[in-house]
């Protein structure tokens, strides 16, 4: 779903882009053509300003140069408030040089190989400011749209009403959708703190900005100055009222959704979980570091493929899952054949066992990786964020919902659909039975065990890109896991699910009012509370089975 | 069945050898630290009397977690809770005796109160001044949450692994509180500094000894205390609740409130062996709520035998030895050893060393090896 949400920003992006690309060299080279342009013959004039030594003529020229639409006048103005523009003293022709001391003829732009005897043209702080504001009316004009955009915000930070018309100028040539929306903005912000314009353009303005309706926009309300007209200041605090109304809600999807991502992540660390400990009754401590060998596992993936074949670093992640799963999977088999499979029917006594059994994997990771925390990097696709209705949300917690949905149904198809899920429902539910239908329980016992230790390792992929990837990785998992499975009904995989989504939503609702440890706390003693109501779970198992 | 006076039920071979040898070190050891001089063949080292001691009060924690856990079957992950609380009620009242002496100089508030600008002592902090209240609250307080606690979960009948969660849960909860600056128990650095207990200097060797003496008296004490309880007709019907519980139920017996007695007498045993734990080490952090604490509690009742009483005790030293030792000696592999430990104990000796030695005697005698049914299930 995610998917399909990102295809059309991602689309529009790469049209921008390209827009760009083809765009910018002509930009550059011709002048914009919406913009009147000046005769050679009157940019000598104007350039000549430059070379008389005195500031007003100075001053007089970097306005007209402006005004001009020469298509060099940007990196004039540049040169000239950074000292690099100069002008030979017998000819008189002005020059520029760029950072790295070359000359370029200021009219026709041609490099110049030999300038004579030159003489920098004088600059003072006036000189700088009125370079500074011609700048900004001419990046108005720049051929990068995002330069355009900022240019306005620039304006808007200022307040500055003198670049009013110019802006206006450029709203007018302006073709991008998006540079327009920025720049009514920034139109409607200096209409908003101008005192001489008409009560009904301001009106207009503060209607535009409360349709905006983002933070922004609610900053620029405020900028409406005390001494407006009581209609304006009226019209402006319901618009400010709006918008906070409108930007409360945006927060609390915004809560929701991270919420929902911190259950994912719950979700993915308790689903082997449920398992090893909810299926077969194992009280699987060691669970935490299957999960740490999955992070670990990922880890050596990027290494190799680092070293091996690093323009295929970004897809190191898909080639640790299998991995991943494959290795904290034959651990977890190994550990069933060699310890747990002395101890069913023993729960407490399985619990010390794999406390022993993750002191040992944790003290062996430890001593084959050291002690410091491991660097997995976020792949490109993982990197950056999504805007949704003005709420950004970070691609790698996006992507963990999504894994945590896909690794949570397929274990529930694998469950339900396939003849190794049958088999193991049917070991679970009556032992001796199955075993007398001709099913393998030891086998089956084993694979379950697998299993359930293998979907914590690939919860460890998952893990190891928003978590330090340490020894310690898995025991911050740990109690987090069991109690979501406990919450959630030992045995129910849906319990599970239900509780590690809920838990990790009220944890991120209860976190604003409270902060994050006390939530934390806060949500502990509710589950610990919520126990003594439903002794078993949300979704307690029936039937006599149970009380075996 | 007739019933063995209370002297002879108290004096089973697993217990009096125990009681006499703890008597014994509680006279023995404080004179060899003391009276020899340092060098002398049978000098004990301050530094190994301050171990010893530690150990000890491990070892009472170790029982108070045996008597719910080997005779009432209830797993508490959480033991460690009851500890430490133990310990921060005797850690606040070595802060208030600091007075002004702490850095600061203030009269009244401890250090850290001063750093974090509290301007009047908490309302939980008034009393702890009275050493015999804050001894009080150290039984108190630890008794009043496992009551409260466990009044809730047997109540409402949480059982086995859901009740071992919870309890897990709560001392998680509790070590996240306590290392809130806010809740104003020293957050994060806890409680230290000490300088004296009931105007005794803590640094000072026969203050040291005491405690090591007292600490003995009170394992012993805390033996005797549970032999009494699961010797007697209580513990009888703690026996059938831990191997049948609904059959005990069904027999007519409120299940919950032997479950309940014995789940806050054991919580006060933990609670003061807390107490006397927080002078000998000389300070009280968050850390000891942490639930790995609590787990390592039960591997030493598991180690020594569970429902032994006794071997509890045995455990809690015999592991704490071998972590001393090996962290010590070979600090790369010591957790390789400890986790083969808890798998080998787990896997060969299922009633821990003084089930498998017991075992052992009883099948010489009988000449076949003990029922299975009288071993405790689950």
């Amino acid at each position: 779903m995610a998917h399909l949400a990102r295809t059309p920003i991602r689309l529009v992006r790469l049209v921008l882009l390209a827009f760009t690309l083809v765009l910018a060299p002509a930009a550059l080279t011709a002048p914009t053509p919406a913009a009147a342009q000046a005769s050679p013959d009157e940019v000598a004039t104007i350039l000549a300003g430059f070379t008389r030594g005195q500031f007003p003529a100075t001053l007089a020229a970097i306005d007209a140069l402006a005004a001009s639409g020469h298509p060099r006048a940007a990196e004039i103005l540049t040169a000239l408030e950074n000292r690099r523009l100069v002008f030979e003293t017998a000819g008189r022709r002005v020059l520029w040089k760029d950072a790295s001391g070359a000359h370029f003829d200021a009219l026709t732009g041609e490099p110049v190989a030999t300038p004579g005897a030159t003489t920098e043209v004088r600059i003072s702080n006036a000189v700088r400011r009125s370079v500074q504001t011609a700048m900004a009316s001419l990046t108005l004009r720049a051929p990068d749209p995002r330069r355009r955009i900022e240019a306005a915000a620039a304006i808007l930070r200022a307040r500055d009403l003198s670049q009013r018309d110019a802006l206006a100028q450029a709203r007018a040539d302006e073709a991008d959708p998006t540079v327009q929306r920025a720049f009514d903005d920034t139109l409607a912000g200096l209409a908003i703190a101008d005192a001489s314009a008409s009560e009904g353009v301001r009106m207009a303005a503060i209607e535009r900005l409360a349709a905006r309706g983002d933070a922004s926009a609610r900053a620029l309300l405020l900028g409406l100055p005390a001494d407006a007209p009581d209609a304006l200041r009226e019209a402006a605090s319901e618009a400010i009222a709006a918008i906070d109304r409108r930007l409360a809600i945006q927060s609390h999807v915004q809560n929701v959704f991270f919420g929902l991502s911190l259950g994912s992540v719950l979700l993915l660390a308790a689903i082997g979980l449920a398992i090893t400990f909810g299926v077969m009754g194992v009280i699987n401590m060691a669970h935490g570091e299957m999960v740490m060998i999955g992070a670990y596992a990922t880890f050596v993936v990027q290494e190799l493929m680092r070293a091996f074949a690093p323009g295929l670093l970004d897809l190191s992640l898909l080639v640790a899952l299998p991995l991943a799963f494959l290795s904290a999977g034959l651990v977890g088999v190994v550990l069933e054949r060699l310890v747990i499979r002395h101890l069913y029917g023993r729960p407490l006594e399985t619990l010390l066992a794999t406390w022993g059994v993750s002191l040992i994997l944790q003290q062996a990771v430890r001593s084959l990786f050291g002690p410091t925390n491991r660097e997995v990097t976020n792949p490109s696709w993982m990197s950056g964020s999504l805007e949704l209705f003005g709420i950004a949300l970070t691609w790698s917690r996006v992507w963990i919902v999504v894994f945590a949905l896909a690794v949570f149904f397929t274990l529930l198809v694998a469950m339900k659909a396939t003849s190794f899920g049958l088999r193991m429902r049917a070991v679970v539910q009556n032992r001796r039975m199955a075993a007398s239908m001709g099913i393998r329980t030891p086998w089956i016992d084993a694979m379950t065990f697998g299993l359930g230790s293998g979907i914590a390792g690939v919860a460890g992929v998952a893990l190891s890109q928003i978590d330090n990837v340490s020894p310690n990785l898995g025991q911050s998992y740990i109690i987090d896991s069991f109690l979501v499975v406990v919450f959630g009904g030992v045995g129910s995989l849906w319990g599970a699910f239900v509780a590690a989504l809920s838990l990790g939503v009220a944890n991120k609702l209860v976190e604003p009012l409270a902060g994050a440890v006390l939530a934390k706390i806060v949500i502990l003693v509710a589950v610990i509370l919520f126990i003594q109501k439903r002794p078993r779970g949300l979704f307690a198992l029936k039937g006599r089975a149970v009380e075996s | 069945m007739t019933r063995k006076p209370i002297l002879f039920r108290l004096m089973a071979p697993h217990i009096a050898p125990a009681v006499l040898i703890l008597v014994a070190a509680a006279a023995l050891v404080p004179i060899a630290n003391l009276a020899f001089p340092p060098g002398h063949a049978l000098h004990v080292p301050t530094g190994t009397v301050v171990l010893l001691g530690k150990w000890l009060t491990y070892a009472l924690l170790a029982v108070a977690l045996d008597l719910v856990w080997g005779y009432c079957g209830i797993l508490s992950l959480g033991h460690g809770a009851f500890f430490a609380l133990g310990g921060y009620a005797m850690g606040m009242h070595l802060m208030r005796e600091i007075g002004p002496r702490g850095v600061y100089g203030h009269p009244v508030l401890p250090d850290f109160m001063v750093f974090l600008s509290f301007e009047d002592l908490p309302l939980a902090w008034w009393g702890f001044d009275v050493f015999a209240y804050a001894a009080f609250m150290a039984l108190f307080v630890p008794g009043l949450l496992a009551f409260v606690f466990g009044w809730l979960a047997f109540r409402s009948r949480v059982t086995g692994v859901y009740l071992s969660i919870i309890t897990q849960a709560g001392t998680y909860a509790l070590m996240l509180s306590f290392f809130r600056n806010e809740l104003g128990f020293g957050g994060n650095n806890g409680l230290t500094d000490f300088k004296d207990v009931l105007g005794f200097s803590l640094q000072a060797d026969g203050t040291r000894a005491a405690l090591f003496a007292l600490s003995a008296l009170a394992l012993a004490g805390g033996l005797l205390l549970a032999q009494a309880i699961v010797t007697s007709k209580l513990g009888l019907v703690l026996v059938a609740i831990r191997d049948a519980e609904t059959r005990t139920r069904f027999l007519g017996y409120r299940v919950e409130r032997f479950k309940l007695f014995v789940f806050t007498v054991s919580a006060m045993m933990a609670g003061f062996a807390g107490a006397l734990y927080v002078p000998q080490v000389g300070i009280i952090n968050p850390s000891e709520f942490s639930p790995a604490n609590s787990i390592e509690a039960v591997v030493w009742v598991a180690v020594g035998g569970r429902g032994t009483l006794s071997g509890a005790a045995l455990g809690a030293f015999l592991v704490n030895w071998a972590k001393s030792f090996l962290t010590g000696a070979y600090p790369e592999i010591w957790l390789f050893v400890l986790g083969f430990l808890f798998v080998a104990v787990t896997l060969f000796l299922p009633k821990g060393i003084l089930g498998a030695l017991r075992g052992l005697r009883l099948g010489r005698r009988a000449g076949e090896p003990r029922a299975t049914s009288a071993q405790p299930a689950e």
